[in-house]
């Protein structure tokens, strides 16, 4: 009697995991219907979003830490180690939240180091990013093997950013694939939070026109509303429990997104013209970003405060 | 007893088959997608799923102007090849890899930031099988730098 109860009971137990299993193997991507996709309050050119009519897996995608820091230097950024997260803050950082956001921060500051060649700075940073990896319990993203790669590499920029761009891929893979989405999201919410704290930081006291890093800043208002959907995306946990961490940064992103609705971006309609000789299509179109200097200033602090309570 | 065990070694298969599924796909997009990369840098993003006959899927991203892009996206052998569309924010589609000869992948530069969507869709075979046919789809990004 007791075996049949025991087999009863794993029968129902194995039925359970077995339905909450094939669930959750289907969440790779997030499969979202019409209602949950209607944006109402997003930007003009963002009703890209609005014609999701059936249930399909949706992927929202921030720049990376790596393509952040890319499009930095590409505006004009130079190097300041001043700026960058301390290293020594690393102990500080002992809930999941802070390090998952601390991870996308040293990935930022490492892929910012490593495209100036700062080799020192790559290796501590490297370092930051793998203890960061190590306490979320990310395992083998960042290795030893990883940190004697990038030392054995370190005059050869192409193979360090295939070393950070794989670190990352690791990181961000191993988090969706054992479901944990929402540590992920936040790990890219801070490498782009400090990509434009960077940027911030950089552009101090600097006029707004004619300045092709405060337009990098001021065309992140596209990237917040894929922030916006990435976060509001995993606010529940794949148990059906509220994730307070997620909430709590939505609500610390408020700031930003009033600072950011004071900015302006207009796209004019693209269009592709035919392949240069490499093969490269060319999207044509015109975007046009403006704000006042007083809100830009505005912009700036907020940037500044929420990235402070990040590192802290 | 030996029931109970049957019921634990089916459990734990299904937990590792389901394990095992993502672990391809990861594996999937690392060592074979992320070639179809070269020679634009990976930027390090992860986006893949297990996709079936006839699903579709959507990708939002911010593309920056100036900078070189690759889109990549690749489907394990089990799939038909993958349809794929860019289309912007006046819903005009900008490549279509169906008239493109199903290629895996499209290089584009932008004179305009932009939010762009790319629309993923794995169509029903032409061959008549019993299930419809799943595998891993990945989608990556690389870029260039100037």
């Amino acid at each position: 009697m007791l075996q049949n109860n025991t087999i009863s009971s794993i029968s129902k137990l194995f039925v359970a995991f077995l339905l909450v299993f094939s669930i959750s193997s289907c969440q790779s991507g997030q499969k979202k219907t019409d209602k949950d996709i209607s944006i109402d309050d997003f930007l003009t050119e963002d009703v890209i979003f609005d014609d999701i009519d059936k249930a399909k897996k949706i992927f929202y995608s921030l720049p990376s830490p790596l393509e952040t820091a890319l499009i930095m230097k590409s505006a004009g950024a130079k190097y300041d180690q001043e700026i960058l997260n301390s290293i020594d803050n690393v102990q500080n950082y002992t809930t999941n939240r802070s390090m998952a956001l601390n991870l996308g921060i040293y990935t930022t500051d490492l892929s910012f180091a490593s495209l100036f060649e700062q080799t020192q700075a790559s290796i501590d940073y490297m370092g930051a990013a793998r203890a960061m990896a190590e306490g979320l319990d990310i395992t083998d993203a960042i290795n030893r093997d990883t940190m004697e790669k990038l030392e054995a590499n370190l005059n050869n920029r192409d193979v360090v950013m295939d070393i950070i761009s794989e670190t990352f891929l690791n990181s961000s893979s191993y988090l969706k694939e054992n479901e944990r989405q929402d540590v992920a999201a936040i790990v890219l919410v801070g490498g782009w939070i400090e990509g434009l704290y960077l940027a911030a930081e950089l552009t101090e006291g600097q006029p707004v026109k004619n300045n092709k890093l405060v337009d990098r800043i001021l065309e992140q208002k596209l990237s917040l509303n894929i922030v916006h959907r990435l976060l509001e995306d995993n606010k529940t946990k794949n148990s059906g429990e509220v994730n307070d961490d997620i909430i709590e940064l939505i609500a610390e992103l408020q700031d930003l997104k009033s600072a950011f609705d004071k900015v302006n971006v207009e796209t004019t309609q693209p269009s592709v013209e035919g392949e240069n000789a490499e093969g490269v299509a060319n999207i044509r179109s015109r975007t046009t970003v403006s704000v006042e200097q007083e809100d830009f200033v505005a912009l700036q602090a907020s940037i500044v405060k929420l990235r402070t309570s990040f590192v802290q | 007893m030996r029931k109970v065990y049957l019921l634990f070694l089916i459990v734990l298969i299904a937990a590792f088959s389901a394990t095992n599924s993502y672990s391809q796909c990861k594996g999937f997009a690392k060592k074979i997608c992320k070639l179809e990369l070269m020679p634009y840098i990976h930027d390090g993003a992860y986006h893949a799923a297990i996709l079936t006959e006839g699903e579709e899927a959507e990708l939002y991203k911010t593309f920056y102007s100036g900078q070189d892009y690759r889109i990549a996206i690749c489907g394990t052998d089990a799939l038909p090849d993958i349809e794929f569309q860019v289309v912007d924010a006046y819903k005009n589609v900008l490549y279509d890899n169906t008239k493109n000869d199903m290629s895996r992948i499209w290089d584009f530069q932008l004179d305009a930031s932009q939010n762009l969507k790319i629309a993923i869709k794995v169509p029903v075979s032409s061959e008549q099988t019993e299930y419809p046919a799943s595998g891993c789809v990945a989608i990556m990004f690389g870029f260039k730098e100037e």
